[in-house]
């Protein structure tokens, strides 16, 4: 019973970190029609904001101590971050939560970016074929990935969460488990509660705001809310910024859990589109629903006991359901009728 | 007297056979104009150094091109002559070799098999390669080594640690100067035993490719001859970024001790994960839950940051060895680069020295010639102590090292601790060792 429920919430962790890419990648499908192929970029690009930021923090003073020497012999280089020098304990502070502070760093970087992708090259492509479409921002994936390679080399860069909320929790205890039989670690737990949060608010906004109103109406009819005479162009262009900001976070917070590299985005970037056309292209409650079933159901398939039975299973499941999905309703759960049908 | 009168049969004959002829690559013709593939014509010689330039592992392929540009300094007589100055052999005078100037050309790997394939047969092909070197993957290395064996051309293997490198897909033509999983699981069971006892249960994570496979089969090997017990073994595809699924079920195995077979990303990513879910602060069966990574490299402990803090591996080299050669090394390597190198740095130094040196004492770059010298070879002073390079399946033995994650840093290269030196004794095996079973070295191919 333990494991089932330590698979309850790693199944709810994976979801959460599918959903928040997928919902950025939906809202970018249903606003502006593009299918999007460099979003897994943007998540790539948002972790990479956190790992800035902490070089940022983290850059030093070097002084040098006579009594230690380096590898080749010579007086070994002290470094001190300039925001200790400065600011003592709140600089050693800032270090420790330098990813969330990397979120106020991300969001408007992130924004721009998004913004400038889809004014720069994205809006070219608004009435080509959705095949020019995929070619254009997969290679525009592939070209940002090969900056920060260039930058920041090939290999995983790690990035620890605050000491507060490392190591492990004993939720089990909670639930009335035994003692110890499910820990989990608390920064994936902080990650599924951002994440809501971050669902929430982007629902919210869509929801409540004349700004949301307006681009709802854009999603479903975007000629009749031109003829009303709002610009809805600029309205979706905002949007695209906002996805890219809500993928940027997303990659932000998932740096304590995956340590970022240049690859990462294409890694999730077919999950994601997985979890977009199983939920409905286009759809934001369809992408939720879809990101968190198919993040519990690959975690339930990768217990011991169910390979036991159908060896390899976690591998294939993600695909296997979409396959029955799409067989069974082309439109996705939640996609609108015509969608992807024709 | 004969009158050459054309007819239309006569020229599709010809034709036929002058396609024939252009088509055919000059990795066959080249040969038989000379006695071997791509043997020098002018006053240099060509080196192929095939390493993964993108994908991930490009750091590791990135200081492995260091340290074959810092070789080839060495071999045409610069800088300070590195290791040629401690190798027990002093065959090599900084003169090139056979007293042909080294030029190299550079081949991306991707870490695919079929691209690292591609570009070696194009740096034979079209750029006179007379060998082959490099490579951060035994799927790699294994490939390559077989079209080396193919193109009649030396490999000399880089980083590759599967036992079937020189196990069941030995070549004739393939030569490795670094250890394998078995040679791990040799010196670090013992080591484990002393630190964990020997009434333990193991879970192992393994990555599902030949590297994993046999290392797996190995250091469970050697930990159950030590009394431990293996409670499951869950093999990983390559692919994966969490691995929060795997190590879950962990939690409630009843293991006390984790044993990520990973490399590069993997381990990474599974150390992470297996830290994240707090299984080094938990008890199990009243004993402290442990992780062991059997293969270390510096470039991925620096990737896990601080979880590798006080965990056991095995490793090549490091770069904080007291030996003359090693220190030669590292002195030469960082005072070109800033930093120390890495273990991949230091194979493939040594692979590009041991070959230069091996056609210096045949007298020729014939691949059998080289063969034969490196047969058998024993040599000293490249790091490792005294080294023999087995002829009957090119692998070479040399003490290895137990290293252990450094608990308190004091620079981004100073992660790891040496714990062990291992004697060659300790961990050399039997050539019809089961584990190295099947396949056949086979013949020499000079490609003539």
């Amino acid at each position: 019973m333990d494991a089932i429920f330590l698979q309850v919430l790693n199944g709810l962790d994976k979801g959460s970190a599918y959903a928040l890419i997928a919902l950025g990648l939906t809202l970018i499908f249903g606003t502006l029609g593009v299918v999007n192929f460099a979003h897994g970029a943007l998540f790539m690009l948002g972790a990479f904001c956190a790992v800035i930021m902490r070089k940022i923090l983290t850059l030093s003073h070097v002084s040098l101590d006579p009594e230690k020497t380096n590898f080749l012999g010579k007086p070994l280089e002290i470094r001190t971050p300039y925001v200790e020098l400065w600011w003592g304990d709140v600089g050693t502070w800032m270090i420790d939560y330098s990813v969330l502070i990397a979120i106020l760093f991300a969001i408007p970087v992130m924004g721009v970016m998004g913004i400038v992708m889809e004014r720069g090259l994205i809006k070219h492509f608004y009435h080509r074929p959705h095949a020019d479409q995929i070619l254009m921002t997969f290679g525009l994936a592939i070209v940002l990935q090969e900056i920060i390679k260039a930058f920041f080399g090939a290999n995983p860069i790690p990035q620890s969460a605050p000491d507060s909320m490392s190591g492990a929790m004993d939720i089990g205890v909670l639930f009335g488990f035994a003692e110890y039989a499910v820990i989990y670690p608390y920064w994936r737990l902080v990650y599924f509660v951002f994440a809501a949060v971050v669902i929430g608010g982007v629902f919210a906004f869509l929801r409540f705001t004349t700004f949301g109103m307006i681009v709802r109406a854009g999603m479903a009819d975007r000629e009749t809310v031109g003829l009303l005479g709002i610009d809805i162009d600029r309205r979706f262009t905002i949007m695209f910024g906002l996805a890219a900001a809500v993928t940027g976070v997303a990659g932000v917070m998932y740096t304590p859990i995956l340590p970022p590299n240049y690859h990462m985005g294409m890694d999730f970037l077919v999950l994601c589109f997985v979890v977009v056309v199983v939920g409905g292209m286009g759809s934001l409650p369809g992408a939720i629903l879809a990101g968190f079933m198919l993040g519990m159901l690959e975690s339930f398939s990768s217990m011991n006991e169910v390979k036991a039975i159908i060896p390899g299973i976690d591998q294939i499941i993600i695909y296997l359901v979409a396959m029955i999905v799409l067989l069974v309703r082309p439109r996705g759960l939640m996609g609108k009728a015509g969608m992807m049908e024709d | 007297m004969s009158v050459f009168t054309p007819n239309r049969r006569g020229l599709i004959k010809s034709g036929a056979l002058l396609g024939t002829g252009l088509a055919m690559p000059t990795i066959f013709t080249a040969g038989s104009a000379a006695a071997y593939t791509n043997a020098p014509t002018g006053s240099g010689v060509t080196l192929g150094f095939n390493v993964p330039q993108s994908g991930p592992y490009a750091d590791e392929g990135a200081d492995e091109l260091r340290a074959y540009e810092l070789a080839v300094e060495h071999l045409n007589g610069g800088g300070d002559g590195g290791m040629m100055n401690t190798f027990s052999s002093k065959a090599l005078s900084g003169n090139g070799i056979l007293g042909n100037k080294v030029n190299y050309v550079t081949g991306d790997t991707q870490t695919k098999s079929d691209a690292a394939r591609a570009s070696a047969k194009s740096m034979i092909e079209k750029d006179g390669a007379v060998m082959i070197t490099g490579g951060s993957s035994s799927g790699v290395a294994i490939a390559v080594q077989g079209l080396c064996q193919e193109a009649g051309v030396i490999f000399m293997a880089g980083l590759t640690h599967s036992n079937d490198t020189t196990g069941k897909d030995k070549k004739a033509n393939g030569f490795r100067h670094f250890f394998n999983g078995y040679m791990s699981a040799a010196a670090l069971a013992p080591v484990l035993e002393e630190m964990y006892g020997p009434d333990r249960n193991a879970y192992h994570l393994t990555a599902d490719y030949t590297w994993g496979w046999t290392q797996q089969e190995s250091i469970q090997a050697a930990t159950e001859a030590k009394g431990w017990e293996t409670v499951n073994n869950v093999l990983t595809p390559l692919a994966t970024q969490d691995f929060s699924s795997y190590v879950a079920p962990v939690l409630n195995s009843g293991a006390d001790i984790l044993v990520l077979n990973h490399y590069g990303g993997n381990m990474i990513n599974s150390l992470t994960s297996a830290v994240q879910f707090g299984l080094r602060d938990k008890q199990v069966n009243g004993k402290n839950f442990e992780i062991v990574v059997p293969l270390y490299s510096r470039l991925m402990a620096k990737g896990a940051g601080e979880n590798v803090k006080g965990i056991f591996g095995s490793t090549n080299w490091h770069w904080s060895l007291t030996d003359a050669g090693s220190q030669a090394f590292v002195k030469s390597f960082g005072e070109k680069y800033g930093f120390p190198p890495s273990q991949a740095a230091h194979t493939v130094y040594c692979q590009t020295m041991l070959y230069a040196d091996a056609a210096e004492r045949a007298g020729t770059f014939n691949p059998c010639g080289i063969a034969e010298a490196l047969e058998g070879f024993d040599f000293d002073g490249l790091g490792n102590g005294p080294t023999h390079y087995r002829a009957d399946d090119h692998q070479c033995f040399k003490d290895v090292l137990v290293v252990k994650g450094k608990d308190n840093p004091t620079s981004d290269f100073d992660l790891l601790e040496v714990v062990q030196v291992t004697p060659r004794a300790q961990v050399e095996y039997a050539p019809d060792h089961p584990m190295f079973a099947g396949g056949a070295l086979g013949k020499c191919n000079p490609g003539a």
